[in-house]
């Protein structure tokens, strides 16, 4: 529907809004990530979807049906899917004999394949094997990547990039010092990459900055590099075009005052006090005898006070 | 004694200060690189592995450990602001570039009006939401639903003296809506497609209901040169008449024949050329001097309006200015009609 653009105008807000949503921007939404199947899977594959999925929670979709198609050959059916979906990073496992224990993480730009990379399983052990108090759902995970070969190697950089983009959340202006629970540690050494997750622990010491102990839990994988499909250097360059520093409007009718309070400004019509729907309490209503004898009570302290 | 207990006393608070640091600080080969508004972490340090699984498992916790104490560090020293009982760091922006998921927002291009706007330095007026509706005697919108001034919703109709006593005039307000709504539904298309800038089919071409006889006739003759050699090859159907003004439009002279003319021709030109006095078309110099004044105008306007707040509103009527009917005789460029403020696309015409 693109060059019906301007030609077929939504009818309602509710769709427009949809649409703007939608919209390339200029201040980019958080990317979605959506997890889909292949063919055949094995239990490991659907277990380790299953783990990201919750990794990933809220901006993640996951598709429970099994779909038919080959990422590396055809990749129609995942631009297909993205744009339903609106997703712009994909997840999808597969197992076969050849390829056994299989993971594509790719990424879109502008619904079209950006860059996919092809790992296999060697050890993985699931989010319910290890018997550790988890992290909070949506938590944003701080990222270490160890090892020279994400520098120097250019597959591993670019690895180092998509793997980023897939788990690094909504981005913050600010963030909770207290809340820094969740880390995602890859090692790449040995021709396999190392994925761990651990619950970070501050304990005292004795300055300012807190002295670290890690807790595993959360998937830990054991990845071996497959195939890869990296996008050409001037598409890359393309994706990567940031606008000329204009920034989005503010919000209206949003305040702060010197404490800090934020206030907000809704804007009413003249409400009719009289006739406002209220809880009813039986006991509270107005009975006919004691209204005359009450409105005498009350006025005549206020003369009293007045005379005096 | 009081010396050696002083000495003491410093010596073990040093003692005491590399205790605490060790406890959070880690050496490493290389030092990391940080991206701290993504939280992010680069350890570029070879990393070895024993061959054991566990040995593994401990020697990849302890580098995490390492690793993650050095982030820690790093957005600890970042400054910290306490909103509702709670420490805050503001995150740097981040460092690594990643790719956008959609192409940068297209500039829509300005419509037709919006070019007249800016030509004249006519400003948008801001208008209130609600206007005072006295027959209601209320505050309603300006248009949409329910709106203050609407004319449909009338249930008397005066006849005007001049019209037709049998009309509807209902009916006649109604009709008279649905061509305005469709005047303006053309007019928003016909922007859209002058902004896609793909070419569309010319008058005639896409074809309407009722077509009159020269669109038709403008409609086969384009149908028939539309062939790979031009329509040369083209059959007639049987009642078709031969088409007219077909052919070269322009004609040049043969080759070789009038030795006299060419002679002259080629003198003349050397003549021109010879002077130093450029040859001015005074027609398109006076039409692009009255632009370039009526732009320098718009945008005084413009610049003035916004420091007064708009209060001048529209000008163009008044100040209309004529441009000169292009290719009109030389000297006659200057202001022909006043007062009407004819528009740019009178000037161009069809191209």
């Amino acid at each position: 529907m693109a060059h019906l653009d301007g030609v077929v105008k939504p009818k309602t807000k509710r769709s427009k809004r949809f649409l703007d949503h939608r919209a390339p921007k200029l201040l980019e939404n958080s990317k979605n990530a959506m997890i889909m199947k292949g063919g055949n899977t094995s239990e490991t594959v659907t277990q380790a979807l299953k783990d990201i999925y919750s990794l990933k929670k809220p901006n993640v979709v996951l598709y429970k049906k099994k779909n038919i198609m080959r990422p590396f050959e055809d990749s129609t059916s995942l631009e297909f899917f993205s744009k339903k979906t609106d997703c712009s990073l994909f997840l999808f496992g597969s197992h076969n004999k050849k390829r056994p224990n299989n993971l594509v993480f790719g990424r879109m730009f502008d619904f079209h394949v950006l860059d996919m990379f092809e790992m296999g399983i060697e050890k993985f052990t699931a989010l319910k094997n290890i018997k550790n108090e988890k992290c909070a759902e949506g938590t944003k995970p701080m990222l270490i990547f160890a090892g020279e070969l994400f520098d120097v190697d250019n597959e591993y950089s670019r690895l180092r990039n998509v793997l980023t983009d897939f788990f690094r959340g909504p981005v913050v202006p600010a963030v909770r010092l207290a809340g820094l629970e969740h880390i995602l540690h890859f090692t790449a050494a040995d021709g396999k990459i190392f994925m761990r997750s651990y619950r970070v622990l501050l304990k005292k010491s004795g300055c300012r900055t807190p002295r670290i102990e890690l807790e595993e839990i959360g998937p830990s994988f054991d990845f071996v590099l497959r195939r890869t499909h990296l996008a050409s250097d001037d598409l890359y360059k393309t994706a990567h075009k940031q606008p000329k520093g204009l920034k989005p409007k503010k919000k209206k009718n949003i305040s702060h005052d010197t404490f800090g309070t934020k206030f907000g400004r809704l804007h009413m019509q003249k409400q009719n006090l009289d006739k406002l729907q209220t809880r009813k309490m039986k006991g509270l209503r107005k009975r006919r005898g004691a209204v005359v004898v009450e409105n005498g009570e009350t006025t005549s302290p206020k003369k009293i006070k007045t005379q005096e | 004694m009081a010396a050696c207990s002083v000495e003491d006393v410093l010596a073990k608070a040093e003692r005491d200060e590399a205790e605490r640091l060790k406890s959070i600080s880690v050496v490493k080969e290389l030092e990391l690189e940080f991206d701290v508004g993504n939280l992010l972490a680069l350890d570029k340090n070879p990393v070895e592995l024993r061959g054991r699984s566990q040995d593994r498992e401990e020697l990849l916790r302890a580098l995490a450990r390492d690793n993650v104490q050095l982030l820690v560090n790093e957005i600890w020293k970042l400054p910290a602001e306490r909103t509702d009982d709670v420490l805050v760091v503001k995150l740097p922006e981040a460092s690594t570039k990643l790719p956008r998921e959609k192409p940068l927002p297209k500039v829509r291009p300005p419509t037709k009006w919006e070019q007249f706007a800016k030509l004249k330095g006519i400003q948008k007026k801001k208008k209130t939401n609600l206007v005072w509706d006295e027959v209601h005697k209320e505050w309603r919108r300006r248009w949409g639903y329910k709106r203050a001034k609407d004319d449909t919703k009338e249930w008397l109709i005066e006849v005007p003296e001049t019209a037709d006593p049998s009309e509807d005039q209902f009916a006649k307000r109604n009709k008279a809506k649905k061509e305005r709504v469709a005047k303006n539904e053309f007019n928003r298309l016909r922007n859209i497609a002058r902004a896609s800038k793909t070419p569309v089919a010319g008058l005639g071409l896409a074809p309407r209901a009722q077509q009159s006889k020269s669109e038709l006739a403008q409609a086969v003759s384009v149908a028939r040169t539309s062939t790979a050699s031009v329509g040369k090859f083209q059959d007639r159907l049987p009642k078709e008449k031969a088409p007219r003004h077909t052919g070269k439009k322009r004609k040049f002279q043969p080759l070789l024949g009038d030795f006299g003319n060419e002679k002259q021709k080629q003198l003349e030109m050397l003549k021109v050329m010879e002077t130093k006095k450029p040859r001015l078309d005074v027609t398109k110099a006076v039409n692009k001097q009255l632009r370039e004044d009526e732009e320098e105008e718009g945008r005084t306007r413009r610049k003035k309006g916004s420091g007064k707040k708009g209060d001048r509103g529209k000008r163009g009527a008044a100040g209309g200015k004529g441009k000169g009917a292009k290719g009109s005789k030389g000297g006659k460029g200057a202001r022909s009609t006043k007062g009407k403020g004819r528009g740019p696309h009178m000037k161009q015409g069809k191209r």
